[in-house]
């Protein structure tokens, strides 16, 4: 097999309902400079529930991450080209501002990188620059509401004027899930969140993903198996810049296609 | 041959071989080691003669002997008309005034020569242009009789620290011996003593080294300083906004940079010679102006700020920028509000540093004309003024003993300022500097 990612097989083992799709991506390729990294990625994302993309590391994941909320706009060199649709529009149109589509698509990084600021300016910061509140009071429920979704309040409420960068791992990453929750997106994407944590944070991390999946569409990147299979519906995988395989996480982890899917999961490639 | 080493026993870092290799990495460290110590001893034993020999020169200079004189403000001598016209009271003749309070005091010289000689251990002009003061201001003293400090002449002040050789024969000394005897009498009855110096602080540039002081020159700096802060920081962190995070990567930019990074070792006396053809001949500003000197200062200063704010909005962490931009912020926002905040301490530090090497610069105001002999202090930036390195240029150039240790004064004025300014920008980047 040579054409991996447009071996239509691939990305038909997930059949979705028109209603229920998020993002609609196909032939998607990502170069930086000269170097292509993602070679022409077909893939249908649902409106709620957790998808997950795992394989080895360097494989795109992140990259392909960012084509959901234009990050890779950011990149000096990094070019897109294909076709993203998120509810039938396609983003990367030429009259789609990227600032109003990162408001609707909200991003937590591998690293928690709460700003230098307090608790409470950090989760306001967002609906401030977007004007989303008329008053003072109003904003204060939109950061309560916000924190309590990202299962913070209760740890946080008395000292909303510390510093983030002063909370534990565990704690700065679910106030950067706050702080993009406070900005009402409809999709959140996740680059590694539990990485930089230990077990406790991490289980901590993976219950709330569980309690916003309902409300939200989440794509998260995770380099560990287990935690896809324990938070997410449904699973990609990726090998050196193409979508092998994508499937309902159940199938993909018990009952793999593609003979790379198998190698990685059972551990003989990383 | 094998039973020689036992290989069992002798791991291959335990051979003789590695043994003289480890002994000669050791070797290398101390000698890399001295060498750096013996650097830093001799970088401090040369500051350390520096200070010792300007603070050693220069300490006497906070110091000053003055005379108290009883004044007898004689009418027939300042107002013989009694008209009391301040014109013609500005013009009166205090000298008399003051030569007839020492004729009173020894009232058994009567010499013409030796009077005279008497009057020099007075500083004349620090004495009568106290009293004229003092008269212009309140005429109704004319007719007292004044107590007053009057400074001493710079060649019994000398004398008095001890840089006058009494054991010298006298035609070799710039004191006589009757003047020297005099002094020692001044000196025994109280009437001469050393003051704490307020005039180097108060007064400005004068031909007697007794009366100058470098109020005039600090004016004339600070306002320079003002003006270059005024017009460097704004166009510096601007610029270095720009082309840190919005401007293409281009050729264009690419010679921007370059030149920058060049302009940054330019000579300052090149920057001088800018001020002197634009600001000067080309749009006709004042010369000797604090303006003029602020804006060729702004211009040397400029590279030192651009690099150390682009240094610094580097090295804030990129994560924090992504996190704004991904939440919806503008590149603008993102940049406006997180980056520039947490590259403040940096830029700031910067800012004062590339000020403290403005505040230090000579060459560049010689060039537009700040050396001119200024004994007003400058009450607005397009007045002729000096700068404290200029006027100890000034000083350096001039050859009494009382200028020598001005010049000194002056210097350790200025090193007090820089270090202050230094210690500043050290003290804002460690209380600003905050981590992420
Ligand atoms: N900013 C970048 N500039 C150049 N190459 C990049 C950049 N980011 C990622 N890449 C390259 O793209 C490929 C995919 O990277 P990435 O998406 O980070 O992989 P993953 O997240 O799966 O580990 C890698 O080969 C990587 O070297
Ligand atoms: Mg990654």
């Amino acid at each position: 097999m040579v054409t991996l990612s447009s071996d239509p097989q691939a990305a038909s083992d997930m059949q979705l309902a028109p209603e229920d799709l998020k993002f609609h991506v196909r032939n998607v390729r990502v170069s930086y400079g000269e170097k292509e990294a993602l070679h022409g990625v077909d893939l249908d994302i649902a409106k709620t529930g957790v998808t997950a993309f795992i394989g080895p590391s360097g494989c795109g994941k992140s990259t392909f991450l960012r084509v959901f909320n234009r990050m890779n706009d950011t990149i000096p060199g990094a070019r897109v080209s294909g076709e993203v649709l998120l509810d039938g529009e396609d983003i990367y149109g030429p009259d789609v501002d990227p600032v109003l589509l990162r408001a609707r698509v909200g991003m937590v990084f591998q690293k928690p990188n709460p700003f230098p600021k307090s608790i409470y300016d950090n989760v306001a910061y967002g609906p401030r620059i977007h004007g989303l509140t008329k008053s003072a009071t109003e904003l204060d429920e939109v950061v309560e509401k916000s924190l309590r979704r990202a299962a913070l309040w209760d740890e946080v409420k008395d000292r909303l004027n510390e510093q983030g960068t002063g909370l534990s791992g565990g704690q700065q990453q679910r106030l950067v899930i706050a702080r993009a929750i406070a900005v009402q997106p409809e999709v959140i994407l996740m680059d590694e969140p539990a990485s930089a944590l230990d077990p406790i944070a991490t289980a901590r991390l993976e219950e709330l993903i569980d309690e916003l999946k309902d409300r939200y569409c989440i794509i998260i990147v995770t380099h560990s198996m287990a935690q896809a299979a324990r938070v997410s519906q449904r699973t990609a995988f990726f090998h050196l810049g193409h979508l092998v395989e994508y499937d309902a996480t159940n199938t993909v982890f018990t009952n793999p296609t593609d003979s790379r899917t198998q190698d990685y999961i059972t551990g003989r490639t990383g | 041959m094998s039973d020689a080493t036992p290989p069992e026993t002798t791991s291959i870092h335990q051979s003789a071989d590695a043994h003289k290799l480890l002994r000669k990495r050791r070797r290398r460290e101390r000698g890399f080691r001295m060498m750096g110590m013996s650097a830093i001893v001799m970088a401090m034993c040369a500051l350390t003669w520096l200070l010792i020999s300007i603070v050693g020169t220069g300490y006497t200079a906070f110091y000053q002997h003055q005379m108290t004189i009883d004044v007898v403000l004689d009418e027939t001598v300042l107002d013989p008309n009694g008209t009391r016209d301040p014109d013609e009271l500005r013009k009166a003749n205090f000298r008399r005034i003051i030569q007839n309070t020492l004729y009173a005091r020894f009232p058994d010289i009567t010499d013409r020569r030796a009077r005279q000689d008497l009057f020099k251990t007075v500083s004349a002009s620090g004495a009568t242009d106290l009293v004229r003061q003092m008269v212009y201001k309140t005429p109704s003293l004319i007719g007292q009789t004044l107590t007053l400090e009057v400074p001493t002449s710079d060649d019994v002040d000398q004398l008095l620290k001890g840089y006058i050789d009494r054991e010298v024969s006298e035609d070799r000394r710039k004191l006589s011996d009757q003047q020297i005897k005099w002094v020692d009498e001044l000196v025994a009855s109280g009437e001469v003593h050393a003051r704490f110096n307020w005039a180097f602080f108060t007064a400005t540039d004068s031909r007697d080294p007794e009366l100058a002081g470098i109020a005039g020159a600090v004016a004339g700096s600070f306002m320079a300083l003002l003006v270059a802060f005024v017009v460097a920081v704004p166009i510096g962190i601007g610029a270095a906004v720009y082309l840190e995070e919005f401007a293409p990567e281009n050729l264009f930019t690419d010679i921007v940079e370059i030149n920058i990074n060049n302009l940054a070792a330019v000579p300052s006396i090149i920057f001088g010679l800018l001020g002197l053809a634009v600001f000067l001949n080309f749009f006709g500003m004042p010369r000797s102006a604090p303006l003029v000197g602020g804006l060729v200062l702004a211009l040397m200063t400029l590279p030192t700020i651009i690099i150390a704010a682009r240094a610094a909005l580097r090295a804030v962490s990129p994560s924090i920028v992504d996190g704004a931009l991904s939440l919806g912020a503008s590149k603008t926002q993102a940049v406006f509000h997180h980056k520039v905040p947490l590259a403040a301490p940096g830029i700031l530090t910067g800012t004062i540093i590339g000020m403290a090497q403005a505040l230090g610069e000579t060459a560049p105001l010689l060039m537009i004309g700040m050396v001119a002999f200024v004994t007003e202090i400058p009450t607005s930036i397009t007045e002729p003024a000096s700068a404290l390195p200029v006027q100890i240029f000034l000083w350096a150039d001039s050859a009494e003993r009382a200028w020598a240790e001005r010049t000194s004064a002056a210097i350790i004025a200025l090193l007090v300022v820089l270090l202050s300014m230094n210690a500043l920008a050290i003290f804002l980047r460690s209380k600003l500097e905050r981590r992420w």
